[in-house]
């Protein structure tokens, strides 16, 4: 039946491109609020932290809830794949979800107690750390390999085959890559010594966030054969050339901007285009694997059936929620006053 | 019976820990989100000061409440692949496509609109911050709805056919798995219980104020008075409701699960003669199959359950050994919660009855019993998902996939350490939460009413509150950020 199997292929591959559309929307939004929290850590200041916070608390259950659309999106267009990943990435998927446990109710206890303020920032600061090392480290065990075994339909490895140098360097290079997004941010929301101390914070983030990209990006041919043949072939190598320049141009723009333009908007801008080129990047290396060399999109697919009824609503949907968060952040736009409060 | 602590007995201990957490948040925040929209609109519509100042003290509450619904929620929905991925794997294709429908018209719609509902009175405007107000409530609706279609479709699958190859459930009839058997009534009762338990804490705090202001030989605010009236208003309206919608419930699932129902029942012997008593009382014997010390009233289950005296009604003797769920858990929760809900229907009675003679405001015994029933619809809203949930062991796909059989490859010490990490955090930043909570709540409403991020910490003193650092408004005025 190749009308129905031709059906089946055209799905998938759009279900394929919608959780990595999820996903990507998720990193950038939580990536900036996460990265926040963690620049709280060297923000002592009250009424600074108050600023920061203040900045992001009308919109950070929206940028959370990309997450849920993330992972019940796999569950509903790639049920093996969630089945398989999930229980591999034991560890750091629940320490993620306890880290944002933390750093959710802080947006809401801080404001409720005196005393326990400053317990209530470290679980900001502390979550939203957590929460973005976990995630690096989940996608570095990903891109690393996940055991399948293929006869029981599930996982067949340990709970901590995720735990390897490689997969903590790219937690790692999450944590300062979200930084970087969270001052660029703030650079974009403040005023007055909060807003420079966040351009020179972006400056340094951002070289670092770039020396980890090279890294992780000359590091992953050697994990497995497959990426190798992929980077390092044809079209291949016409790729990573264009990933590898882009790279360089968004980084060369971030720190003109920051530096000698001080645009207030543009850093921000060019950090996302820089997430955005290594999402581009990853989706290059995985492709066609929704767990890297070992499961294809199609064999891990649900059934047609079951994809097309989400498309019809993710159809009708997704333009509707985009369109309600625009309206959101430009109801919240603008800069947040450090002087506001002292009447 | 020791139990067996092996991997799957983890993994049923953290999901059932875990969501119970997660439910009671909703239980309070589906309710509390549709009375801010009513609140809201009665001050849109009347002008009356004392409907804007209950609405900006419920709102601090429901920011708490809806902070940790969403961050104990969060952990729900990666749950089913962490800990139930033989489950996830071969549901996956029916139950994936409405949990997913969940998100994005539910989840989203919430988040969406939360920002502006908190924060977004003086930005967009009255009117659309009543949009918003209800744009969060109908999310919580819609939440309800979707997730409760998944559950109800655990208990009484239907619309599906399994793939002999992968053991998978495919989706055959989207209509018939959405509106599965046990769903209408899983859903009204559900929805109306979280009104109830929204409408008990609500009158509680009432009561407490209204105590509070007779000891100190005051009268009570409008706000006080107003909220204690609303809440007992729900409490005579819904609670008698909800019985009648319980009652359907059962007997849909009598059809569908008799075995929880005889659990429930206590029935370990069958009656074909019909004119089964109802027991209120005894203690199940699950290894002798027996009901110890029963204290039943005659022929009444039959009455309830089949609406006659006469037709049979088969015990647990007719279910094998290895089929039947925990008696005394579910026998023991189900009176619980039925039993809450006659003190709630006496309470909503009681409540009429002195509203009639005038008293309502000035009648401390209604009042104590307020404050005493205030959490009661938490403890039966709980109670209600143990009889269900646990009535309809030993499967998770009622029937067809059990609940050994749904688990993670994952070994035991993994779930272990998990588990002991989620009581750990639940109970201490959980705790927390709630002590804030009844810390806003152990002070009546003002005609000042502090706006949500205005700090405020212990007693208040006449000198007032530190307003928190807060946003400025476009034009540069300095406000404060709150509804
Ligand atoms: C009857 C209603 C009901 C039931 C049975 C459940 N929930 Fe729930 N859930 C809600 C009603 C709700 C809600 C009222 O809509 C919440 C509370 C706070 C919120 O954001 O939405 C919510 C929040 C919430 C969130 C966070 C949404 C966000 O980020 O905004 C997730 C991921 C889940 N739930 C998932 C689940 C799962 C996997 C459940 C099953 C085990 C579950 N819920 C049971
Ligand atoms: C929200 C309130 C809920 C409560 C309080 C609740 C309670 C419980 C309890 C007590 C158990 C353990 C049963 C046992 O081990 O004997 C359980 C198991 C389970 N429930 Fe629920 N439940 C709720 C909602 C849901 C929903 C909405 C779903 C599905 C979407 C669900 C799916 C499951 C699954 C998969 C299990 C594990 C397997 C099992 O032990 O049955 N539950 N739940
Ligand atoms: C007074 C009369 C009541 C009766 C006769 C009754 C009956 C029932 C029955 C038979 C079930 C089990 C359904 C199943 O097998 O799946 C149930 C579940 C439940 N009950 Fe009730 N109930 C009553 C009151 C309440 C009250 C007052 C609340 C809360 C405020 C409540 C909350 C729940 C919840 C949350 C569940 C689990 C979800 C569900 O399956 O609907 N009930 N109830």
């Amino acid at each position: 039946m190749p009308l129905v199997a031709g059906l089946s292929f055209d799905l998938t591959v759009i279900w394929a491109f919608l959780i990595a559309f999820a996903v990507f929307v998720y990193v950038v939004l939580d990536g900036f609020d996460l990265g926040l929290g963690i620049l709280f850590a060297v923000e002592p200041d009250r009424r600074d932290r108050d600023v920061m916070m203040n900045s992001v608390a009308p919109v950070w259950d929206g940028n959370e809830t990309w997450l849920v659309l993330g992972g019940g999106g796999l569950f509903a267009a790639f049920p093996l794949a969630y089945a398989v990943v999930l229980p591999a990435l034991y560890v750091p998927i629940l320490a993620m979800l306890l880290a944002l446990v933390f750093r959710g109710v802080a947006f809401e206890f801080r404001w409720r107690t005196e005393r326990w303020r400053g317990v209530w920032d470290m679980a900001f600061i502390g979550g939203s750390a957590l929460a973005a090392l976990s995630q690096g480290i989940a996608l570095g065990a990903l891109l690393q390999g996940i055991a399948v075994d293929p006869a029981a339909r599930a996982y067949g490895g340990g709970w901590w085959d995720w735990l390897t140098p490689f997969s903590l360097f790219v937690g790692v290079a999450v944590v300062v890559g979200y930084a970087l997004l969270g001052a660029c941010w703030l650079v974009m929301k403040t005023t007055g010594p909060l807003q420079e101390r966040m351009r020179t914070r972006a400056r340094w983030l951002g070289l670092a966030t770039v020396g980890f990209i090279g890294a992780v990006s000359l590091w992953t041919p050697f994990l497995q054969e497959g990426y190798y043949a992929r980077w390092f072939s044809g079209w291949g190598l016409v790729a990573a050339g264009g990933v590898a320049a882009a790279v360089l141009l968004l980084a060369a723009l971030l720190e003109r901007s920051l530096s000698l333009h001080r645009h207030e908007y543009r850093p921000f801008l060019y950090a996302l285009g820089l997430f955005a080129v290594c999402f581009v990047g990853l989706g290059v290396a995985m492709w066609p694997y929704v767990i890297p060399r070992s499961v294809t999109i199609w064999e891990a697919a649900a059934p047609e059936t079951s994809q097309l009824f989400m498309l019809i609503g993710a159809a009708v949907l997704i333009p509707i929620i985009l369109a309600y968060t625009a309206y959101a952040y430009w109801v919240f736009r603008g800069k947040v006053d450090p002087q506001a409060g002292y009447h | 019976m020791p139990i067996d602590l092996d991997a799957v007995m983890l993994a049923r201990i953290q999901f059932a820990f875990t969501v119970s957490f997660h439910f009671l948040f909703p239980a309070f925040t589906i309710g509390l989100a549709s009375y801010l929209a009513v609140l809201n609109g009665l001050w849109l519509w009347t002008r009356e000061h004392r409907y804007l100042e209950l609405f900006r003290y419920w709102v601090k509450v429901f920011a708490l409440a809806f902070a940790m619904g969403v961050v104990s929620g969060l952990v729900m929905s990666y749950q089913f692949g962490t800990n139930w991925s033989v489950f996830a794997d071969r549901a996956g294709p029916v139950i994936g496509a409405p949990m997913a429908y969940e998100v994005l018209s539910a989840f989203f719609l919430e988040a969406g609109f939360l920002g502006i509902m908190l924060f977004g009175r003086d930005r967009v405007g009255e009117g659309l911050h009543m949009a918003a107000c209800v744009a969060v409530a109908l999310g919580t609706i819609f939440s309800a709805f979707w997730i409760l279609s998944v559950n109800s479709w655990m208990h009484t699958p239907a619309g599906y056919r399994i793939d002999e190859a992968t053991g998978q459930f495919l989706p055959e009839d989207w209509w018939a798995i959405i509106f599965n058997p046990s769903f209408p009534y899983r859903l009204a009762h559900t929805v109306t219980a979280a009104y109830l338990t929204t409408a008990f804490i609500v009158g509680g705090v009432g009561g407490w104020h209204l105590l509070r202001a007779r000891r100190r030989g005051e009268i009570p605010s409008q706000a006080t008075r107003t909220m204690f009236s609303m809440a007992m208003w729900m409490a005579a309206l819904v609670a008698p409701v909800q019985l009648v919608l319980g009652d359907l419930h059962g007997i849909n699932t009598l059809h569908h699960q008799p075995a929880k129902v005889m659990a429930m029942e206590g029935h370990f012997e069958s009656h074909p003669e019909g004119c089964a008593p109802l027991y209120l009382f005894g203690l199940p014997d699950q290894e002798a199959q027996r009901l110890d010390y029963a204290l039943g009233i005659p022929c009444l289950s039959n009455l309830i359950l089949k609406h006659d005296l006469t037709s049979p009604l088969p015990g647990l003797d007719t279910v094998p050994r290895d089929e039947q769920p925990p008696v005394a858990i579910v026998f023991w929760s189900f009176r619980v919660m039925v039993g809450l809900g006659l003190l709630m229907v006496g309470l909503g009675v009681w409540s009429l009855w002195a509203r009639w003679r005038g008293r309502l405001f000035d009648s401390p015994a209604l009042h104590r019993a307020a404050v005493a029933m205030g959490p009661s619809g938490l403890v039966a809203v709980l109670a209600g998902w143990i009889t269900t949930e646990v009535g309809r062991q030993p499967y998770t796909v009622y029937g067809l996939l059990r609940t050994a059989d749904s688990a993670s490859p994952l070994a035991a010490p993994a779930v272990a350490w998990s588990l002991v990490a989620f009581v750990v955090i639940y109970f201490a930043v959980f705790g927390a939460g709630t002590w804030y909570i009844l810390r806003l709540l152990s002070r009546p409403p003002r005609a000042d009413e502090p706006r949500l991020h205005d700090v405020v910490e212990g007693p208040i003193r006449s000198a007032g509150i530190t307003p928190a650092p807060a946003e400025a408004a476009r034009q540069g005025r300095p406000q404060t950020i709150g509804g």
